[in-house]
């Protein structure tokens, strides 16, 4: 009833392959868009931009990286965590001991990582499945030990690198509002760039590997450049969400911050958003992100209001209950919905499209 | 003989001995993805549930009743995995499988955790640790016991794939679901089996580890030890890996004592990858694996 397709006039090719071809989805993108950069800031805690918002943002991006790789290139990796941790050391030694203004400071740990991952993409040429999957792994642990053991980088073993005083031509980027905002800039700028590339050429060669690679070479499609290529963008996402995350969430670089579960997490927030879908990273993210609050809430909510835990249960339960919770919906959400939260949100579009006449 | 090369002949020897070790949990893998074709990154987990529940019952119980208990822990478990995770999960791509068994991975181990919770744990065998010098090396009696059991262990899977009828209906199934369903090979409880014989693997592989190096959490990254292991020796060879294992056990303690002071140490830990790395670039579907030829 209102949202409908139907009266949407195409007249030119442009206007065909618009990213919103129906005029309530633009209308809507730009409410979405002011609520986010306006409204949010204003109304939330700094609690809520700090340990909600901002996380929620960062994870984002780096979903969108490693859904790219594997949603739409079809190549799995374990290691996008330590493509994560290269982004964040490459942009806090570049700020601080460079003083490359911040917003290049990203871009170029962003490129630094991709030539990184383009490295360890090589293997993707005569390797794939779960033989790639373990290959990647090696990228992560390698990219640990040369973090921890080349002083030039972190300054030895243990060590955490403080960012200094974030600034921007002359801006003091210092409010949790301010950071949220930068980085949403960011992230928009880089969704809509993902957006563009996946129905792109580009995008469409790396579809045709994903569902069958023999038959996309066989069809001239040069596998080393379109793999290379879907790394190469891949880690350049996961370095800036590094840099971010550094940047604008923990203050400083720290590798314990990039172990091997982050990148399980990641993978996490790509299978349950919905693989294939620029729109599931970010929904995914927001699960993955929301989740070990809402369970956290959920048991004080039980523990005050109804009925004292830890006579119930041990302590050790639950503190465990959120690793449990996490595996559990991950397999959940593979039986019933396998293509994940996107497609939940595709079935009630055309829920609403219909209603509420559905005949 | 020189001072380096007994050096160097002891740290082989040690590191053959380890190595063994991660042939076992390597092995669990191999199992499941031979008869399932699913790469299960719980066997890591299910090692250490199986570690922790024998480490706490056995200080309560005698070992021999601990050790059916945690059998019988493992087989409602293989059939939990099979009855929730597995059979909705039919027919779909591997990928979503080995994301499935990340689930299953990350529930074991807060189940573990939960239950038993979370300080380390020492497992006790009631065998006391007794070190041998052979020619001028050190070698610990729990080496010994451990190789030996690897050894029992690999020779009866052997068996029971080539030789006994489950086995081979097991290989059929790992070939194609499809066709070994049409020939009437019961694809569920051929999975069930699997699950199950992995179980025991984790059994074996957790009660000497742990008693090894204690019980905790960390004994769930050895199934991150295990994947080196697996693509060297070929993700779908028995052989391959227990070859595999002795090889990555050796490399790797070669590497740590004869290089590492060089570099500053640490490289154990990636060093396994870094060979598995060197064997792909060679020969992509590892030593023993089967190469699949792809059709269009």
């Amino acid at each position: 009833m209102f949202y409908r397709e139907t009266g949407v006039l195409k007249t030119t090719y442009a206007k065909d392959m618009e990213l919103f071809p129906i005029p309530l989805d633009k209308a809507g993108f730009v409410v979405v868009m002011v609520l986010a950069f306006f409204v949010i800031p204003l109304v939330s805690s700094h609690y809520m931009l700090v340990s909600i918002f901002i996380p929620f943002l960062v994870f984002s991006l780096a979903a969108l990286g490693l859904n790219i790789l594997t949603g739409y290139a079809g190549q799995l990796s374990l290691g996008h965590a330590g493509f994560m941790a290269v982004g964040a050391y490459a942009t806090v030694v570049m700020y601080n001991r460079y003083d490359v203004p911040i917003p290049v400071a990203l871009l170029g740990s962003g490129l630094i990582t991709a030539a990184v991952g383009s490295v360890f993409g090589l293997p993707s040429l005569r390797i794939k499945g779960f033989y790639l999957a373990v290959s990647t792994l090696a990228a992560q642990l390698i990219i640990e030990w040369v973090i921890t053991h080349v002083k030039w980088i972190s300054g030895g073993v243990y060590s955490t690198i403080d960012i200094r005083a974030l600034e921007f031509m002359g801006w003091q980027i210092d409010t949790a509002a301010e950071k949220y905002q930068f980085a949403l800039i960011f992230v928009v700028i880089m969704a809509f760039f993902a957006k563009n590339v996946v129905r792109s050429r580009i995008g469409r060669a790396w579809m045709s590997i994903r569902d069958m690679d023999v038959a996309s070479e066989i069809i001239g499609i040069s596998q080393f450049k379109y793999k290379m290529l879907a790394f190469a963008v891949s880690s350049f996402y996961a370095g800036v969400a590094g840099g971010l995350l550094v940047a604008f969430y923990y203050g400083s670089a720290n590798i314990e911050e990039f172990h091997l579960l982050v990148s399980f997490q990641i993978l996490g927030m790509v299978i349950i958003g919905g693989m294939g879908s620029v729109l599931g990273s970010f929904l995914g993210a927001g699960f993955i992100v929301l989740l070990p609050i809402f369970i956290n809430l959920t048991i004080s909510f039980v523990n005050h209001r109804i009925v004292d835990l830890s006579k119930v249960f041990t302590l050790d339960l639950i503190a465990n209950v959120e690793n449990m919770i996490f595996g559990a919906l991950i397999i959940f959400f593979l039986a019933v919905e396998p293509f994940g939260l996107a497609r939940l949100w595709n079935t009630i579009k055309d829920y609403l499209r219909l209603w509420p006449f559905p005949y | 003989m020189s001072e380096t090369l007994l050096f160097a002949l002891e740290l082989t020897i040690s590191g053959l001995l380890v190595g063994l070790m991660y042939s076992l949990v390597a092995l669990g893998f191999v199992l499941i993805y031979k008869a399932s074709g699913v790469f299960n990154f719980a066997q890591g987990d299910m090692t250490f549930l199986a570690a922790l529940a024998l480490a706490s019952f056995v200080v309560k119980i005698p070992l021999w009743i601990s050790l059916i208990v945690v059998l019988a822990i493992m087989l409602i478990l293989a059939m939990a995995v099979e009855r929730i995770v597995l059979k909705p999960l039919v027919a779909r791509p591997p990928l979503v499988l080995f994301m499935a068994t990340i689930g299953v991975a990350f529930f074991l181990q807060g189940l573990a955790q939960g239950i038993w919770g979370t300080q380390p744990r020492g497992l006790e065998l009631g065998l006391a640790d007794q070190t041998y010098d052979v020619a001028g090396m050190f070698i610990s009696n729990m080496d010994i016991l451990g190789a030996v059991v690897a050894g029992i262990l690999l020779i009866a899977l052997v068996w029971f794939f080539q030789k006994t009828k489950t086995g081979r209906a097991l290989r059929a199934v790992s070939d194609d679901h499809e066709a070994a369903l049409a020939v009437g090979i019961p694809l569920r409880k051929a999975w069930g089996i699997t699950w199950a014989i992995a179980g025991i693997v984790a059994i074996v592989a957790g009660a000497l580890w742990g008693s090894r190096v204690g019980v905790q959490a960390s004994l769930a990254l050895l199934a991150l030890k295990a994947l080196p292991v697996l693509i060297i020796g070929g993700i779908d060879s028995i052989p391959g890996a227990i070859l595999g294992g002795l090889i990555i056990g050796a490399a790797e303690n070669l590497a740590e004592g004869l290089i590492g002071p060089a570099v500053g140490g640490g490289i154990k830990n990636f060093f396994p990858y870094l060979l598995a790395l060197i064997v792909l670039a060679v020969r992509p579907y590892g030593l023993f694996g089967r190469e699949i030829i792809e059709r269009v």
